[in-house]
């Protein structure tokens, strides 16, 4: 028997991860370098929606206090989220989009490649719905990288200098967690640290490619999966759990 | 052939009712007019995403989040399909930005009003995309080929959009009274300009003969007007929303609503740039527009190196 309270902590990582990464992207809308990448971009938030939405309602099941993917979006405060910190930083350029997008997505298919054979059938199920997503959306990433980094001088400055500041958060997507050892060892969740070797490798061959450098850096920044957050999350939650916080009575 | 013969020819076309396709000789003034309506119903499409997008993280559940950024994505894709029915006339989306940025090109007045609470959402799907679609739909018969083509996809889009904006307003007037003043304060602050939408009374309208004449438009802007009152009025009915107009009444001899008289100074005021959000519509596309300049020169420097031949 799992504790199922870890596993509810876990399906809220995942859950987080994809609604607050969709929150970002959505703020993108009618903001765009042009309208075909308009809907590229929110045709990811879209995906991310649903992402968070199956994970945070299987989240609720597992809890069983009943409450819904509503409840858990938008009624938990900041200190009960697990996302990743990547996830809640405010937009920059579109470079720094493409950037965060590289990482993530190139993540997210070694993630949910293994999450789709999880023992746990309700996360492999979703986890094969979203792995064919994902692999849209590394797609959408690397050939930008490739367009930014090879494209004109000021859109490959631009891409490194993107690199080189988001690069400090890349650490904690491969922390493992000991909360979770004995979801690991079941076959449940996945130690990401196991992903680490050939996210580098994959990440390293598209930006070599662009013609990007890694940069080095000695310290990385954690804490989301503990729920320990930067200062942008509270006001992310601030905008987004509004109506819900403001009229606790009411149905949408 | 000459100018005349072409126009003889063209005009017999339109009026065996078939479709003025890109490669057909046509009149310089029909390709004008086409150019200023198409270009104006791409661009509202396009600015119409700034209201909505407004409220895409702040909707109530992760479901309406999802339906309001997929109805906003709709409108993205329509500004697409229109933008690409007015480069068959020989004219870049460049050039058509723009014109949208230096006035040249209009967009839909009422995007010039603000979104303020979550029930605007509901009546923009609701009255906005109600009433465009009434236009849209008598569209379909246009004379232009890729602008008919361009309508009848949309339409097929449209009543979805319509829906959502019905049951959001629907949800609201059985909720709370705090939900029900919310819903009625957008109908209320909505109604009017939606009937504006549909442009001047045809005794106003002195441009439109040629429109009529080349079956660019088929139906004045007084007879749509009055369809979208005739089925609006029974949906608010329904739901218990009251129309904020004291002169609404059936007319039971003409089989339709009688209305009250619009604001055309209000029109006329909103019109000439001077509605609470002309600027900041304009302002917002032409800055982000602008920001994404150097994202298209890279992509465009990344194909002349991939393809060096292509143009
Ligand atoms: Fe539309
Ligand atoms: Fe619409």
């Amino acid at each position: 028997m799992t504790n199922q309270s870890d596993l509810f902590k876990y399906l809220l990582h995942l859950g987080d991860n994809a609604l607050i990464h969709s929150y970002r992207l959505s703020e993108l809308c009618s903001r765009g370098p042009f309208l075909e990448e308009d809907l590229a971009l929110t045709n990811i938030a879209l995906d991310q929606i649903g992402r968070a939405s199956s994970f945070l309602k299987y989240a609720g099941e597992i809890e069983g206090k009943g409450r819904t993917e509503d409840d858990l979006a938008y009624k938990r405060g900041e200190r009960q989220f697990y996302n990743h910190l990547i996830t809640e930083l405010p937009n920059g350029d579109f470079a720094y989009t493409i950037a965060k997008q590289l990482i993530l997505s190139t993540y997210d298919v070694l993630l949910f490649t293994e999450l789709s054979n999880s023992k746990d059938e309700t996360i492999a199920g979703i986890s094969s719905k979203v792995l064919k997503e994902v692999r849209y959306h590394f797609v959408h990433a690397r050939d930008w990288c490739y367009r930014l980094g090879l494209g004109t001088e000021l859109s490959h400055t631009k891409l490194q200098n993107a690199i080189n500041e988001i690069w400090m958060f890349t650490g904690e997507l491969f922390e493992s967690d000991e909360t979770y050892n004995d979801l690991y060892s079941k076959g449940i969740a996945v130690n990401t640290n196991s992903l680490k070797a050939k996210w580098l490798e994959n990440i390293t061959e598209v930006l070599t490619k662009s013609e990007i450098n890694i940069p080095n850096v000695d310290y990385m920044q954690s804490g989301g999966k503990q729920g320990i957050h930067t200062e942008y999350l509270g006001h992310l939650l601030t905008e987004m759990q509004y109506l819900q916080r403001a009229y606790p009575n009411a149905k949408w | 052939m000459n100018v005349a013969a072409i126009e003889n020819d063209f005009q017999q076309k339109i009026d065996k009712d078939l479709f003025i396709e890109p490669k057909d000789a046509m009149p310089d003034k029909y390709r004008e007019h086409l150019i200023r309506q198409i270009s104006q119903h791409a661009h509202s499409e396009v600015i119409g995403m700034q209201p909505e997008g407004n409220w895409i993280n702040r909707a109530p559940s992760l479901r309406a989040k999802q339906i309001l950024l997929a109805k906003i994505q709709d409108e993205a894709g329509h500004g697409l399909y229109l933008y690409s029915a007015a480069e068959t006339l020989n004219i870049s989306r460049e050039e058509l930005i723009a014109q949208l940025h230096s006035g040249k090109a209009k967009y839909s007045n009422i995007f010039n009003y603000p979104a303020l609470t979550w029930a605007d959402i509901g009546a923009i799907g609701w009255l906005v995309d109600g009433a465009a679609i009434v236009n849209q739909v008598s569209l379909q018969r246009t004379s232009y080929g890729p602008y008919a083509r361009a309508m009848f996809r949309i339409c097929k889009e449209e009543s979805f959009h319509q829906r959502q904006g019905y049951e959001i307003m629907a949800h609201m007037m059985n909720g709370t009274a705090e939900q029900k003043e919310m819903a009625q304060d957008a109908m209320n602050r909505w109604w009017w300009p939606s009937l504006m939408m549909f442009g001047p009374h045809d005794s106003d309208s002195p441009n439109s003969g040629n429109a009529f004449k080349w079956k660019i438009k088929r139906k004045g802007n007084d007879e749509l007007r009055q369809k979208f009152i005739d089925k609006t009025v029974q949906q608010a009915e329904v739901i218990g929303l009251t129309v904020p107009d004291p002169d609404l009444k059936w007319n039971d001899e003409k089989q339709c609503y009688d209305y009250g008289e619009i604001d055309w100074d209000e029109f006329n005021k909103v019109i000439s740039g001077n509605g609470p959000c002309n600027k900041q519509r304009i302002n917002h596309h032409i800055k982000y527009h602008n920001e994404g300049a150097w994202v298209r020169e890279a992509a465009l420097a990344y194909s002349q190196k991939i393809q060096p031949n292509a143009i």
